[in-house]
């Protein structure tokens, strides 16, 4: 095979141009994405230069955050040494002394953890309800499941916080309107991840049962249901992780919690208290995490 | 026609039926504390309460009235902010999940160390990142572009990390066994087969971050959350209805662009949806 060989020479000119149209694209690609990352820096006012003029402010912050300073005058001193770390109350750089308040957070912890809890259960039981009427194979009426849809899409793209933010008014500051934005949020992403495992699920095991004249509900409890509960349980112990996360949060706005706490010392600069809430909700959510993909891999075994 | 078949079932013992019944009061005694643990009767306090809010979110008779200008630039910046964070985080994430990856870096020390810094990131929420930067480098749009960039970049980094373990490795020993270089073989051999994650993944994150975005205004990292904070505030309930449908309508805009390109760029379904 030669390079006179006119096949070989429409091998070669195809190839070029295949290869010339790609690079075309891929740098059309990266002109656009760079367009529109100029566009936004300018819109943003997003500079190198303010990011690097703030950087010493970072490192002063994290400074700040793993020092402290023993009395107005003094000079900051780092926490973590090891000779003072296991001191009492009074040694400024013990973890006795960062955690001063501990049953404090202990408390508010729990408190955190239970929001996550009770708005899982609360939004997951809405979201299995609502289930069934939003998948298409299992529900015959276009209307309702249109209409169960747009409420699902609703309920999850209303940010939770902004949620939280408006229940606090009617039902005043504390963790009650928290949960609620977290089970309305809940309810809206399982739910439409729950439909998508409805529209999935095997029919024959419906119409086995609509055959022996069981009613919609029958056929969804015993026909549906059994062949989907690890779904819905990996997929539950899934939104609890991310539920405990955003109880954390959610506090910033007057919905009870940690986060509440978090707001209050970090608008009074309280750095020592800051650093230990942040370990703590860092130590709450990896722990979760960890708990709940074991349980999760234990259950998918058990039940699969 | 259950009487017949009963013999048929299986039998449960005395002891696992007694099990459930405890179980089962169990937790719904254990319902029961949390709901009055959280007051939940205030629900029924509330609720007419809530009825007027929403009474007066749909009374949009003074829409003309209403600063249009400041809530779109606001909605734009926050697309904006969203867009800037991922962008840079995908830059960050791409060379530092290499380093986290067990078929790069054989290292366990090494990969352990990277990897927890990426949980590190992960683990606090995007909201805390916003707050640490905007009392570094000042409120506006900068802290909360720094904050979706830091926590994103942890997201991202583990999960191109775990594409780049799942890779197929015959592609690598090919391109090695022609004698490539070890940045060849990077580039020719694994990058390739991490793209399609690559920009699912990113496109994904645009989407999730633009929702994420709107709130972090709530602390003052710009974006339309702080009109929105403003709004509830002096409870403008009307305008507060008409941000969130404005919220409502631009995360809708990007996701389906972001759908269409993803279609487009790799062809076939989602993975993540």
């Amino acid at each position: 095979m030669t390079s006179a060989d006119p096949a070989w020479q429409l091998f070669e000119q195809r190839f070029g141009a295949l290869r010339r149209a790609r690079r075309t694209e891929t740098i059309l690609i990266f002109v656009i994405l760079g367009l529109l990352f100029a566009v936004s820096a300018v819109w943003t006012g997003f500079s190198p230069n303010r990011v690097l003029e703030g950087m010493p402010r970072i490192g002063e912050y994290f400074e700040k955050l793993f020092s402290i300073q023993p009395s107005q005058s003094a000079p900051p001193v780092a926490v973590l040494a090891w000779s003072h770390l296991f001191g009492g109350v009074k040694e400024p750089q013990s973890i006795a002394y960062w955690f001063y308040r501990f049953n404090v957070y202990a408390t508010l912890l729990w408190q955190t953890i239970q929001m996550a809890i009770l708005a899982t259960v609360l939004g997951y039981c809405a979201a299995f309800a609502l289930s069934f009427s939003a998948a298409r194979t299992l529900t015959a009426n276009r209307g309702v499941v249109f209409v169960t849809r747009r409420m699902l899409e609703l309920m999850r793209t209303i940010p939770q916080v902004v949620l939280a933010f408006i229940l606090v008014w009617p039902f005043g500051i504390g963790p009650l309107a928290g949960i609620l934005a977290i089970a309305i949020h809940t309810t809206g992403s399982l739910g439409k991840l729950f439909s998508e495992l409805n529209e999935n699920a095997d029919l024959r095991p419906v119409e086995g049962i609509r055959a022996a004249g069981g009613s919609w509900l029958a056929q969804m409890r015993y026909g549906v249901v059994p062949q989907l509960l690890p779904g819905f349980l990996s997929y539950g112990l899934l939104r609890f992780e991310i539920n405990v996360r955003s109880s954390t949060i959610i506090g910033f706005v007057g919905a009870g919690g940690i986060g509440q706490e978090l707001k209050r010392v970090i608008g009074f600069n309280i750095y020592e208290e800051v650093s230990a809430i942040c370990i703590l909700i860092l130590l709450i959510v990896v722990a979760i995490d960890l708990l709940s993909e074991r349980v999760r891999h234990r259950l998918i075994g058990a039940l699969v | 026609m259950s009487a017949s078949v009963a013999h048929l079932l299986p039998r449960r013992s005395a002891f696992s039926l007694a099990m459930r019944w405890v179980l089962g009061l169990g937790a719904f005694a254990y319902f029961v504390y949390l709901l009055w643990l959280f007051d939940f009767d205030r629900i029924f306090t509330g609720l007419p309460k809530l009825w007027v809010i929403v009474r007066l979110m749909i009374d949009w008779s003074r829409f003309a009235e209403w600063d249009h200008a400041e809530l779109i630039r606001s909605m734009v910046e926050t697309v904006a902010m969203a867009f800037l964070g991922t962008f840079l985080a995908v830059i960050i994430a791409l060379p530092l999940s290499f380093l986290g990856a067990r078929n790069i870096v054989p290292s366990g020390l090494f990969r352990f160390l990277t990897r927890r810094i990426f949980d590190g990131c992960r683990g606090l929420d995007q909201f805390i990142w916003a707050l640490v930067f905007v009392r570094a480098v000042g409120l506006g749009p900068i802290a909360g572009i720094l904050a979706i960039m830091v926590a994103e970049t942890g997201v991202l980094a583990k999960l191109f990390a775990e594409a780049i373990e799942n890779i197929d490795t015959k592609q690598v020993d090919g391109i090695r066994s022609t004698g490539a270089s070890r940045i060849a073989e990077l580039r020719y051999g694994v990058v390739p087969q991490i793209l399609p994650v690559l920009i699912s993944q990113a496109l994904y994150s645009i989407e999730s971050n633009s929702r994420e975005a709107t709130i972090l205004g709530l602390v003052g990292a710009g974006g339309i959350g702080l009109r929105l904070s403003e709004r509830i505030q002096i409870n403008a309930w009307d305008q507060v209805a008409y941000v969130i449908v404005l919220i409502l309508i631009t995360v809708a805009v990007i996701d389906s662009i972001s759908r269409w390109l993803r279609l487009r760029l790799i062809g076939g379904p989602s993975q993540r949806s």
